[in-house]
C-alpha cells in the first residue's frame, strides 16, 4: 500500500521529476540519427530512463486494462523495490488525475481508487520484465558501438527500437477501423488470450477543461487512436510538426539545396552521347503531314479556307450626316407614319401625388377587377413620404418590351382627327324671332269633354270650333271666349269632325262607328245656315235609282232638331271623314286591310257614293283632297299614293320611309305633303323633286298623332304622344329652284299625358297664326 | 363593252399590301430573321383602309405590310449577313462536334459581323429626324445600362450602353438644356430641349432588376442594338456641334487630381476614367477652348408673318430660359449618402450648381462635407446628427420642384421630417376647364412674383373672413331695420288723413331681362340642335359626351381634394383645442 502514502506525500516532488523525465526522455525515440552522440554519452542510464518514461507515458493505459491481471500481482516482489521511482511517480500521476476528477469520485470505495494503482504498478513490473530482454540487448549493442563502427549501431538500433512484439500489448488487432471496437471495453486480446482493456477514459467537458488550464502540456497531447491512450509529444515530435507543417523536411540535416551534377553538359564532346544511327523515316517527307497539307491547300483553292479578315479601321462612330442631303429622302418616306411618342405622365403617376389623385377603397377594388386592357390607369397611384422610400417598378421592363413590339407589330394607321368645335355643328338658321307670327304662349282652354277629344275642327270664318269626343258628343266652341255653344249627342264615340270649307255652307261632318252625320250646327250667320238647310232639303231623288255602298237618310225628329241632317250608314266603321275644298265632296275612310271598300268619296249635293278605287293596297290611314287640283290622296302604311281623279290613274308614289303612317297634311300651295308617323318622324315631299321626303324631322320623342299647315302663313304643326306641339316655319318658295326652308320655331306645351296618349288632333286658325290642339286629358287648346 | 372581264383583286389596295407570311416567304427568312430585319429597317405592319378588299374578301385577322416596303427590303444587304451568319453558326457547330479545333478558330476569326450605319443613315436622312426619334433609343439603352453584367445580353451591350448614356448626360450637361424632370412611381422622366426637339426619357429607379419571364429580350436586344447605333452617331455629332471632343474627355485640370487620388483602386485604367465620367462632376474638354462671355446676345429679327407681340413673347419665353439654365448657379449643394446621386448630380449640373458627395460613395467628389460654402445640403432622412448653420438641409424633391418650377422654390416646405407638399407631373399643361390642383395654383403664384402666403395666415385670413361676414350681418340687419323705423314713420304720417277709396298696390313682376334672354338663347339652341343632321348630331353628341364627362371627372377631383382639406381642418381644430 506503499503508493497510496508515497502519494500524498511527494507529490509535488514527483511531479517535478516527472516533468524533468519527460524532458529528456523520448529523443531517441525520433532522433535516431541526430541524438546520437548524446546517446553514447548517456549510456546506460540514459537507456534506462528511457524505457522508465516509456513506461510513465503508457502508465494512464495499462491501469485500466490490468485488472485481469490480479493473480499476478505476486509475482515479481523484488523488482517492485527497483521501480520504485517510476510507480511512485505514475501514482502520483493517477492521483493528480483522480483529484482533477473532482468530488464526484469521492463516492467510490477506496478499493477502487486503489486497486487501479496497484494493478498499474503490477502492469509496470511485468512490462519490464517483457522488457528486460530487450533492455540487455540494448546494452549489448551500446557497447558494440562502443566498439565498432557507427552503422552496426544503427542497425542495432533499428532491431532495439523495432517493437513490433510491445506493440502487440497495447494493440493486438491490427490495422483496423477503431469503430468496430467503440462498444467494447477492451481492444483485441493479448497472448495468453486476455483481453486488453481500454484506459479509462471518463474524463468529461470539464475535467478536459481543467486539464487544459492546468496541464502545461495539454497541447502538446494527442489522443493515440490505435490504443486510446492520450500521448504527450516529447520536443523533437513537436519540432518534427512544426517543420511538416512549414513544408520542410522533416529531417533537420537534409539539404535540399545540393549542387547538381548535369549528366548532359552544355559542352560539345567529340562522341555522341548515343551512337545510334539516323531513322530512314527522319530523312523522308511524312505523308500524313503531305496529305495534311494538301488537304488545306486544296481547301485554300476552293475557297473553303479564307484568309482572315482585315481589321476594320473605321471608327465605330463617326460624323454620319455629314454630307446631309435633305433631298435625299425615300419615296417610301411618303408613306411613313412615325410611330407616336409614349404619353407623357399626368400628376397621378407621381410618388407624391396630391391627395385627390389616390384611389379611394371602392376605385381600387374596381380597378382591381377591371381586365388589364380596360384599365384607363396602368398602374395604382401611390404615395410615398419620402423619395427613399419609393421601390423598384415591377412592370418596367415589361413596359418597354410592350413599347418595342407596338413599334414593330402594331399595323399604323393615319387618322384624321376632327377638330370641329361642337358650336360650328350646329346649323345656322334664321332666328325664330325673325320669323313671326307663330303661337307662342297658350291662351284659352277649352273645357267640357269628360273623355279624350280625337277631332277638332274650326269653321271656315274662323269664329267657331268643333271637337268630337269619345264622350259620344261633338261641341261647338266660340273660339274668342272659350264658351260651350252646342252640344249634339251621337250615338257612339265620335272619331272625326270636319267642318265644311265652303263659307256659303253651314256643314259640319261627324263620323261615328259607321255613320257618318252631316250637322248643321246653327251658328253664324242665320242666312247661311238657312241656305244650307234648303241645298239639303232641294235635293230631288233621281229617276234611276242606283244601288250604292252607302245610305243615305233625312234625319228627322229629335236628330233634326239638334241639327242632324243627312245620316249616312256605311258598311264599315269610319275613322276620316274630310271635304273637298270646294264643300261638296267628303271623303271617308274605313280602314280595313285588303278590302276593296276602305275610301268613299260622296257628293252630298247629289247624294251619290262612289268607290273609286277598285282595290286597295293596304291599310288606308288617311285620304285628302289637292287644295287646287284635281287630285287624292291615299296615305297607307308605308305610303301616300297620288291618284289623278279626272284621269283616273296613279300619278306617284310617295315613299315615307316610315313605319306607319298616322295623318298627313298638303301644303295649299299643293306641292308639298308632311306626314307624320308613328315612330316619332314628320316627312317632307316636296312633289316636284322626289317621291322621297325631302326631309325628315325627328322632333318628337313619341308617335305623332296630328300634322296641320297653316292656310296663309308658312307654318306647319305637329302634335305628339310626348304631350308637346312643336310649330315649324315651313316657307316654300314660288322660286321652283330653291328649296323649302324649314326652321322649328316653337315648342308648345299644355296638354297632360293621360292613358300615355297627349295630343291628339292640331288645326290652324283659318286666319290667323293661332294653334287648336285637343288632348286626352278632354281638353282643347288655343295657342296664339 | 367587249374585252376581258377585270378579275377580282388584280388591282387597287388588294395589290398594294401583302401579308405577313407572304412578305416572309418572298424575301424567304425565318420568322426571327424577318423581325430583326422589320426592326432594324423600321418596317411596320400597315392598317387598310377596306381591309377586307385587301384581305380578298375574307374577314379573317391578318397584318399586312406594304408591298413597297417588302420590295424594298429584298435589296437589303444585310439580309445576305443574316444568312452569312446562319452559315457561320452551322459550321461552327459541325467544327465543334468533329473536335477540330484549329478549325474552330479559323471559322470564328471570321465571324461575319454587320454595321448598321447605312441603315440608320437611310432611316434617319436628316440628323433631325434622328435627334427627334432619340426618345424610345434613350429609354432603352439607360434601361440596359442598368442590368446585372449576367444572362440577360451580353456585356459588352450592357458597357456600351453604359458609356453612351453616360455620354449623352455629359452632352445634357453642357448644353444645359434640360427642362423637366419628373419623379414617378415607374422612375424619373427627363424632359431636354435638343435642337429644338423636345425628347423625353425614363430612367428606372436604381435596382436590381427582376427578370420578367414572359418577356423576349431576343426583341429587346434587337432594338438595342439598332438603339445603341443610333445614340452613339447623335452622340457625336452632339459633341461636334458644342465643340467637344467626341470620346468626351475631363477637363485638364481636373483629370490631375482625380488621377491622383483614385489611382489604386480601379484595375484598368480606362475602367476609372470611364467611373469618372460618370461620376458626372467634372466638364468636358472642348476643341476649341470656350470663352464663355464671348456670347454676345443675338439679334432678334422677326420672322416674316410675325407680328411684334409674338416676337415679344418668343423673346420673353428665350429670357425665361436663360434664367432657367442658371437657375442653381453659385449654390453649391452636397448630397447625402442615401439620396440617388446620379440624377441628382446631373440634375443640379445641368442647371449650373456645384455638386458632391462624400468620397466613399463613388468617385469624383470634389469637395467635402465640411466644406463651409456649401449652400444645400441634400439629406432624405428624418433628421441628421450634425448639422451645419450656414446651410439649409433639404430633401431632395426641393431640387426636382424648382427645375419644374423654374424658379428656387422657399425652402422651409421640404426641410428634414417635414410632411413634403404634393410632386406635380411638370408635363401636364391644363387647358380651360381641366380640374388644376391647388399647388399647381400656388406655383402660378410663386411664378408670377407674388408672394406665398403661410398656412397659417390662411387660416387666420379665413377666421377673419369670418369676421367679416358677421359684421355685415349685423350692418344687413342694422339697414333693414332703418327701412322699419322709415315705415313706421310714414304709417305715423299718413294715419292723419285717411283716404277712402283703397288702392291695392299691383305686384311687380321683375322681369329678369338677362335671365329671360338666356333662355331665350337656349331655345334657339335647342331648336337649332333639333334640325341638326343625323351624322352631324351624332358627332356632335359624342363631343358634348366627352366635353361632360371631362367637366364631370374634374368636378370628381375637386369634390374629392375638397374632401380631403375639410378633414385635414378637423384635425388640426381637434389638435388645437386638445392644446
Amino acid at each position: 500500500m506503499r503508493p497510496t502514502h508515497s502519494g500524498t506525500m511527494s507529490k509535488l516532488k514527483n511531479k517535478k521529476r516527472n516533468l524533468e523525465e519527460n524532458e529528456d526522455e523520448q529523443l531517441p525515440i525520433f532522433d535516431k540519427d541526430g541524438g546520437k552522440d548524446g546517446h553514447l554519452d548517456d549510456g546506460d542510464d540514459d537507456q534506462g530512463d528511457l524505457s522508465d518514461s516509456e513506461e510513465s507515458v503508457f502508465s494512464g493505459l495499462e491501469e485500466s486494462g490490468s485488472e485481469d491481471e490480479e493473480e499476478e500481482d505476486d509475482d515479481d516482489e523484488e523488482e517492485e523495490e527497483e521501480e520504485e521511482d517510476a510507480s511512485e511517480g505514475k501514482s502520483s500521476d493517477v492521483e493528480e488525475d483522480k483529484t482533477v476528477k473532482g468530488d464526484e469520485d469521492n463516492q467510490l470505495s477506496a478499493k477502487e481508487v486503489i486497486k487501479p494503482q496497484t494493478d498499474g504498478q503490477n502492469s509496470k513490473e511485468k512490462k519490464k520484465k517483457k522488457k528486460a530482454a530487450g533492455k540487455e540487448g540494448g546494452e549489448e549493442s551500446i557497447a558494440s558501438i562502443r566498439d565498432g563502427g557507427l552503422q552496426i549501431s544503427s542497425q542495432v538500433d533499428e532491431y532495439e527500437h523495432d517493437t513490433s512484439d510491445e506493440e502487440d500489448i497495447r494493440n493486438t488487432v491490427g490495422n483496423i477501423p477503431m469503430e468496430w471496437y467503440k462498444d467494447y471495453p477492451h481492444i483485441g486480446y493479448d497472448l495468453d488470450g486476455k483481453k486488453i482493456f481500454k484506459p479509462i477514459r471518463n474524463k468529461d467537458e470539464l475535467d478536459e477543461f481543467l486539464d487544459k488550464m492546468e496541464n502545461p502540456d495539454y497541447w502538446r497531447t494527442v489522443q493515440d487512436k490505435m490504443t486510446g491512450a492520450d500521448i504527450r509529444l516529447s520536443d523533437e515530435q513537436v519540432d518534427l510538426v512544426h517543420r511538416l507543417q512549414q513544408g520542410k523536411f522533416g529531417d533537420v540535416s537534409f539539404n535540399e539545396y545540393e549542387p547538381a551534377i548535369d549528366f548532359f553538359s552544355n559542352e560539345v564532346m567529340i562522341h555522341p552521347v548515343t551512337n545510334r544511327p539516323e531513322d530512314k523515316r527522319s530523312f523522308i517527307p511524312s505523308l500524313i503531314e503531305k496529305e495534311k497539307v494538301g488537304k488545306l491547300v486544296h481547301a485554300i483553292k476552293m475557297g473553303w479556307i479564307k484568309p482572315r479578315r482585315p481589321k476594320e479601321t473605321t471608327p465605330q462612330y463617326y460624323d454620319l450626316w455629314a454630307k446631309e442631303d435633305p433631298n435625299s429622302i425615300l419615296g417610301r418616306h411618303k408613306m411613313h407614319v412615325p410611330a407616336p411618342k409614349i404619353r407623357l405622365p399626368g400628376h397621378e403617376e407621381s410618388y407624391n401625388p396630391p391627395p385627390e389623385y389616390m384611389l379611394s377603397e371602392e376605385e381600387r377594388l374596381a380597378w382591381e377587377q377591371q381586365d388589364p386592357e380596360d384599365r384607363k390607369l396602368s398602374f395604382l397611384p401611390q404615395k410615398f413620404a419620402c423619395l427613399r422610400a419609393v421601390p423598384a417598378y415591377s412592370r418596367f421592363i415589361h413596359e418597354r418590351f410592350e413599347r418595342c413590339l407596338d413599334l414593330y407589330l402594331c399595323p399604323r394607321q393615319r387618322k384624321m382627327r376632327v377638330n370641329v368645335k361642337p358650336e360650328d355643328l350646329i346649323p345656322k338658321l334664321p332666328k325664330p324671332k325673325d320669323l313671326q307670327p307663330f303661337p307662342t304662349t297658350q291662351s284659352l282652354v277649352y273645357r267640357g269633354h269628360s273623355s279624350l277629344v280625337r277631332s277638332i275642327s274650326v269653321s271656315p270664318s274662323g269664329q267657331w270650333l268643333v271637337s268630337g269626343s269619345d264622350d259620344c258628343t261633338v261641341r261647338f266652341w266660340e273660339v274668342s271666349t272659350a264658351r260651350c255653344l252646342k252640344t249634339v249627342e251621337v250615338g257612339g264615340a265620335v272619331k272625326g269632325v270636319a267642318w265644311n270649307p265652303n263659307p256659303s255652307v253651314c256643314l259640319v261632318a261627324v263620323s261615328y262607328d259607321d255613320t257618318v252625320v252631316l250637322l248643321n250646327p246653327g251658328l253664324g250667320d242665320r242666312l247661311v245656315c238657312n241656305a244650307t238647310d234648303q241645298l239639303i232639303s232641294s235635293y230631288e231623288e233621281p229617276e234611276e235609282v242606283k244601288d250604292q255602298a252607302v245610305q243615305w237618310a233625312v234625319a228627322e225628329g229629335e236628330g233634326h232638331e239638334q241639327g242632324q241632317r243627312l245620316i249616312l250608314k256605311h258598311p264599315k266603321a269610319v275613322r276620316q271623314v274630310t271635304w273637298h275644298g270646294k264643300g261638296d265632296y267628303l271623303a271617308c275612310v274605313m280602314p280595313d286591310n285588303g278590302s276593296s271598300l276602305q275610301v268613299v268619296i260622296h257628293q252630298v249635293s247629289k247624294r251619290r257614293t262612289q268607290n273609286p278605287f277598285r282595290k286597295n293596297k293596304g291599310l288606308v290611314q288617311c285620304v285628302s283632297f289637292h287644295p287646287i287640283r284635281p287630285y287624292f290622296f291615299v296615305a297607307t302604311q308605308r305610303y301616300v299614293r297620288v291618284y289623278n281623279l279626272i284621269k283616273q290613274e296613279l300619278t306617284k308614289k310617295l315613299m315615307a320611309n316610315c313605319k306607319w303612317i298616322s295623318s298627313m297634311a298638303i301644303h295649299p300651295g299643293g306641292d308639298n305633303v308632311i306626314c307624320g308617323s308613328y315612330d316619332c318622324r314628320l316627312a317632307w315631299f316636296d312633289l316636284d323633286l322626289s317621291t322621297k321626303p325631302y326631309k325628315v324631322l325627328r322632333h318628337h320623342k313619341k308617335a305623332l298623332r296630328s300634322v296641320a299647315y297653316h292656310r296663309h302663313y308658312p307654318l306647319f304643326v305637329s302634335g305628339s304622344d310626348d304631350g308637346s306641339i312643336i310649330v315649324c316655319h315651313g316657307m316654300v318658295y314660288n322660286d321652283l329652284l330653291q328649296n323649302p326652308l324649314i326652321v322649328p320655331v316653337k315648342v308648345l306645351k299644355g296638354h297632360t299625358i293621360t292613358h300615355d296618349l297627349g295630343v291628339l288632333d292640331v288645326t290652324f286658325h283659318p286666319t290667323q297664326p293661332w294653334v287648336f290642339s285637343s288632348g286626352s286629358d278632354g281638353t282643347v287648346r288655343l295657342f296664339t | 363593252m367587249g374585252g376581258l372581264q377585270k378579275k377580282k383583286y388584280e388591282s387597287g389596295s388588294a395589290t398594294n399590301y401583302i401579308s405577313r407570311n407572304r412578305a416572309r416567304k418572298k424575301l424567304s427568312l425565318s420568322l426571327a430573321d424577318f423581325r430583326r430585319l422589320c426592326i432594324l429597317k423600321g418596317i411596320y405592319p400597315h392598317e387598310p383602309k377596306h381591309k377586307k378588299k385587301v384581305n380578298k374578301g375574307s374577314t379573317a385577322p391578318r397584318t399586312f405590310y406594304l408591298l413597297k416596303d417588302i420590295r424594298f427590303l429584298l435589296h437589303e444587304p444585310i439580309v445576305g449577313k443574316f444568312r452569312e451568319y446562319k452559315i457561320f453558326v452551322r459550321k461552327l457547330r459541325k467544327a465543334y462536334s468533329k473536335a477540330e479545333w484549329s478549325g474552330v478558330e479559323r471559322i470564328k476569326d471570321n465571324k461575319p459581323v454587320y454595321k448598321l450605319d447605312h441603315i440608320i443613315k437611310e432611316r434617319y436622312p436628316t440628323f433631325i429626324d434622328a435627334v427627334r426619334d432619340v426618345d424610345d433609343a434613350l429609354s432603352m439603352c439607360f434601361l440596359f445600362s442598368t442590368f446585372a453584367r449576367t444572362g440577360k445580353c451580353h456585356v459588352q451591350t450592357i458597357q456600351l450602353c453604359r458609356r453612351l448614356s453616360v455620354e449623352w448626360m455629359n452632352y445634357i450637361i453642357s448644353s444645359r438644356s434640360l427642362r423637366k424632370v419628373f419623379l414617378s412611381i415607374k422612375g424619373i422622366y427627363y424632359q431636354a430641349e435638343v435642337l429644338g426637339q423636345t425628347i423625353t426619357w425614363i430612367i428606372p429607379y436604381q435596382f436590381a432588376h427582376d427578370h420578367p419571364t414572359d418577356v423576349d429580350y431576343r426583341v429587346m436586344a434587337t432594338f438595342t442594338e439598332l438603339y445603341t447605333t443610333l445614340l452613339g452617331f447623335v452622340n457625336f455629332r452632339l459633341y461636334q456641334t458644342l465643340n467637344l471632343v467626341y470620346p468626351p474627355k475631363l477637363d485638364g485640370q481636373g483629370e490631375f487630381n482625380l488621377k491622383a487620388e483614385f489611382e489604386e483602386d480601379y484595375a484598368l485604367e480606362s475602367e476609372s476614367y470611364s467611373e469618372k465620367l460618370s461620376a458626372l462632376s467634372a466638364s468636358l474638354a472642348r476643341t476649341v477652348p470656350s470663352v464663355e462671355d464671348e456670347e454676345a446676345e443675338l439679334d432678334h429679327f422677326p420672322v416674316e408673318g410675325e407680328d411684334l407681340e409674338k416676337m415679344e413673347a418668343r423673346e420673353k419665353i428665350e429670357l425665361e430660359q436663360n434664367k432657367q439654365m442658371k437657375l442653381f448657379e453659385g449654390l453649391k449643394f452636397f448630397l447625402n449618402r442615401e439620396v440617388p446621386r446620379e440624377s441628382l448630380a446631373f440634375v443640379i449640373r445641368c442647371f449650373g450648381g456645384q455638386v458632391s458627395w462624400d468620397k466613399s460613395l463613388c468617385i469624383g467628389s470634389t469637395y467635402d462635407q465640411t466644406d463651409e460654402t456649401i449652400t444645400h445640403h441634400i439629406v432624405d432622412r428624418p433628421s441628421i446628427d450634425k448639422q451645419y448653420i450656414n446651410r439649409y438641409y433639404v430633401q431632395p424633391q426641393w431640387v426636382y420642384d424648382c427645375v419644374n418650377g423654374k424658379i428656387l422654390l422657399p425652402v422651409e416646405e421640404y426641410f428634414l421630417g417635414v410632411t413634403l407638399p404634393p410632386h406635380l407631373s411638370p408635363f401636364v399643361e391644363e387647358s380651360e376647364g381641366d380640374y388644376v390642383p391647388p399647388e399647381k395654383l400656388k406655383l402660378l403664384a410663386l411664378q408670377r412674383g407674388e408672394k406665398p402666403q403661410a398656412e397659417d395666415d390662411e387660416e387666420e385670413e379665413e377666421e377673419e373672413e369670418e369676421d367679416d361676414n358677421e359684421e355685415e350681418d349685423q350692418s344687413e340687419e342694422d339697414e333693414s331695420e332703418d327701412e322699419a323705423n322709415l315705415a313706421e314713420m310714414e304709417e305715423k304720417r299718413t294715419q292723419g288723413k285717411s283716404l277712402s277709396v283703397k288702392v291695392t298696390p299691383g305686384k311687380v313682376k321683375p322681369v329678369n331681362r338677362m335671365k329671360a334672354e338666356q333662355e331665350e338663347k337656349a331655345e334657339e339652341k335647342r331648336l337649332a340642335i333639333m334640325m341638326m343632321k343625323k351624322r352631324e348630331k351624332y358627332l356632335y353628341d359624342k363631343i358634348m359626351f366627352g366635353k361632360k364627362r371631362h367637366v364631370r371627372e374634374a368636378n370628381k377631383l375637386a369634390a374629392k381634394r375638397k374632401a380631403h382639406d375639410d378633414a385635414n381642418k378637423a384635425d388640426k381644430k381637434k389638435k388645437k383645442k386638445k392644446c
